[in-house]
């Protein structure tokens, strides 16, 4: 098996007295696509979270257990949240570019870590938008606002955006939701390319394309990890009851 | 009319009851259109009034004199009318008060609307909006006992009252506006921008100053304008701490902004005085106009947004 990227081990998390992940144990491959599926409040988005600790934007919110990135626990108390996500970048179920210029919103990241070099910026904003196959649509208006692209192609920033600072892992909340088939199948190709570089863990509600495109499933239910296990065998012999009454639709 | 009562005939109700209640509507439309047209018409009589009491004074005197004439001697043998000494003190006063108020009234908007935990910001906001009702008369009459006192000691004067101490006083009248506008417009920053930005790996004060300040700007510069304009229209409290002399600002003496200037000469003028009084009334109420119009096109702007 390819070596695991990151680890979750005996993971609960509570919202207040609300236990929203339970016991989960779960090994991210290095570049492959894990994708998480589950119906609505079982816990994807918060354990997605927990893997760049966007939780910690939450009051009230209590961790146990742990998460290791490349054998670093980074839950301990010592770590520089800012290095994990970094490393590890987001892109949310709404596209959210920020309101400024194309290009400034690509450098931005680069800008935060640092590069100020006008030509190695040039350069960055360039190789993000080709890798997020943005950049033929807009090389002409980089100076333009973000806010004025459609709703597909503000997404594809905001995924230029999070590869501009060269991350190792990207986490995707349903970040096709929100988009026509079109966009979506552009980003689904998007993925698939993006997984030679990076390792993907997306969430999605829609099995198909959990299908087309992870390498790696997992079904989430009530907080807990039910099944987890390559896609193929996943959707074709689902090893629980509850993973194929999911999967056929019989509920969530 | 006549659809209307046989349709209230039909309905088994009185057919007057129905004309006195449509007569009761047509009543109360036009008492609420006259109390809007109060305020339109307060308006223009205090345009027209300025204008038609200010311009004969300024025809008098020659613009160009009045205006950037430096001396003012309304009493004197040979008077002299030239008020640039009120409008750089005013434009001076204000831009002191901003320099000093702004960058405090901007961080308190910071903090209370991005790090301040709640209670601490439930505090802090009351404070802020217990500062914006003080009456401006206290305002000049602590500036009075203390700030003076302590300028005269502080810089070993003859007396305290000075530009100085009208720009620490106003730099503290213009806090709550800078302070509540600009939290305003921060605290509707949405949320997916900051996070966005943490999740580049940028730490909070990062994302606050280049994501969610910039994002704020036209409400942030909204505020600014707005306490530019309570500055410059403050008038009790600068003439209680500013010494009111008519001369050319500086920052250790006293000083007479236009508000002032009308205030204090008023009770006793006569003649061109008078009617010099009022070109300063009108001269304060342009730049006042003008501040308001900045202010719109801002607001608008901010909207947009
Ligand atoms: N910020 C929060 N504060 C309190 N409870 C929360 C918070 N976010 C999520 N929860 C709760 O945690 C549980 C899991 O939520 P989560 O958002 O992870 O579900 P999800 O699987 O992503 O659902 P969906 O498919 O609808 O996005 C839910 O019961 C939800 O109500
Ligand atoms: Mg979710």
């Amino acid at each position: 098996m390819q070596e695991a990227i990151l680890t979750a081990r005996g993971l609960d998390l509570y919202y207040g007295e609300n236990q929203a992940l339970k016991k989960i144990d779960m090994e991210i491959p290095e570049r492959r696509v894990t994708a998480l599926i589950g119906p609505s409040g079982c816990g994807k988005s918060t354990f997605l979270k927990t893997l760049n600790r966007m939780n910690d934007l939450v009051p009230n919110v209590r961790i146990e257990g742990t998460v290791e990135y490349r054998g670093q626990n980074i839950y301990q108390p010592r770590l520089d949240v800012t290095w994990l996500r970094r490393h590890v970048g987001m892109v949310f179920q709404k596209p959210n570019p920020f309101p400024m210029s194309i290009y400034d919103n690509i450098a931005y990241g680069p800008r935060t870590h640092g590069i100020r070099g006008r030509k190695q910026l040039d350069e960055i904003v360039e190789r993000s938008l080709r890798g997020a196959a943005i950049w033929e649509e807009v090389r002409d208006r980089l100076k333009k606002p973000a806010l004025s692209l459609s709703g597909g192609q503000q997404q594809r920033i905001c995924i230029a955006r999070a590869l501009a600072v060269e991350p190792d892992v990207l986490l995707m909340d349903e970040a096709t939701s929100a988009l026509d088939p079109i966009s979506t199948s552009k980003i689904e190709d998007l993925i698939a390319e993006l997984k030679k570089q990076y390792t993907i863990v997306i969430v999605t509600h829609n099995m198909q394309q959990a299908v087309r495109i992870s390498d790696k499933c997992a079904f989430f239910l009530m907080g807990q990890l039910i099944e987890f296990g390559d896609t193929t065998q996943l959707f074709s012999m689902p090893q629980d009851k509850r993973t194929e009454e999911y999967i056929t639709g019989r509920f969530g | 009319m006549k659809r209307i009562l046989k349709g209230n005939g039909q309905n088994g109700l009185a057919p007057k009851t129905k004309g006195t209640r449509a007569a009761f509507e047509t009543g109360m439309n036009l008492l609420f259109f006259l109390c809007g047209a109060v305020a339109v018409l307060f308006v223009l009589f205090i345009s027209i009034y300025l204008i038609v009491s200010g311009l004969p004074a300024i025809r008098e005197i020659g613009l160009a004199e009045f205006l950037f004439g430096d001396t003012w001697k309304s009493t004197g043998k040979e008077p002299q009318f030239g008020i640039l000494p009120f409008i750089l003190t005013s434009v001076y006063g204000t831009a002191g008060a901003i320099v000093v108020g702004v960058p405090i009234g901007f961080l308190t908007a910071v903090f209370l609307s991005k790090l301040a935990g709640p209670r601490v910001a439930a505090i802090i906001r009351t404070a802020v909006e217990l500062l914006s009702g003080i009456p401006s008369v206290v305002y000049g009459l602590i500036g009075m006992t203390v700030l003076v006192p302590a300028i005269r000691t502080a810089f070993h004067l003859a007396s305290g009252a000075t530009l100085l101490a009208a720009i620490v006083v106003l730099a503290i009248m213009v806090l709550p506006y800078i302070i509540s506008v600009s939290e305003t417009a921060l605290s509707a920053v949405p949320k997916e921008y900051e996070e966005a930005s943490l999740a580049l790996g940028a730490t909070e004060i990062e994302t606050y100053f280049r994501v969610s300040v910039p994002a704020a700007s036209s409400g942030i510069a909204a505020s600014v304008v707005l306490g530019v304009g309570r500055a410059i229209g403050e008038a009790m409290a600068v003439m209680m701490v500013a010494g009111n002399v008519a001369n050319m600002p500086s920052l250790l003496q006293s000083v007479r902004f236009l508000t002032t200037a009308v205030a204090s000469e008023m009770s006793y003028s006569s003649g061109l005085q008078r009617q010099a009084l009022f070109s300063i009334a009108l001269v304060l109420f342009l730049f006042i106009m003008l501040i308001n119009a900045a202010l719109a096109v801002l607001l608008k702007k901010g909207k947009k947004s």
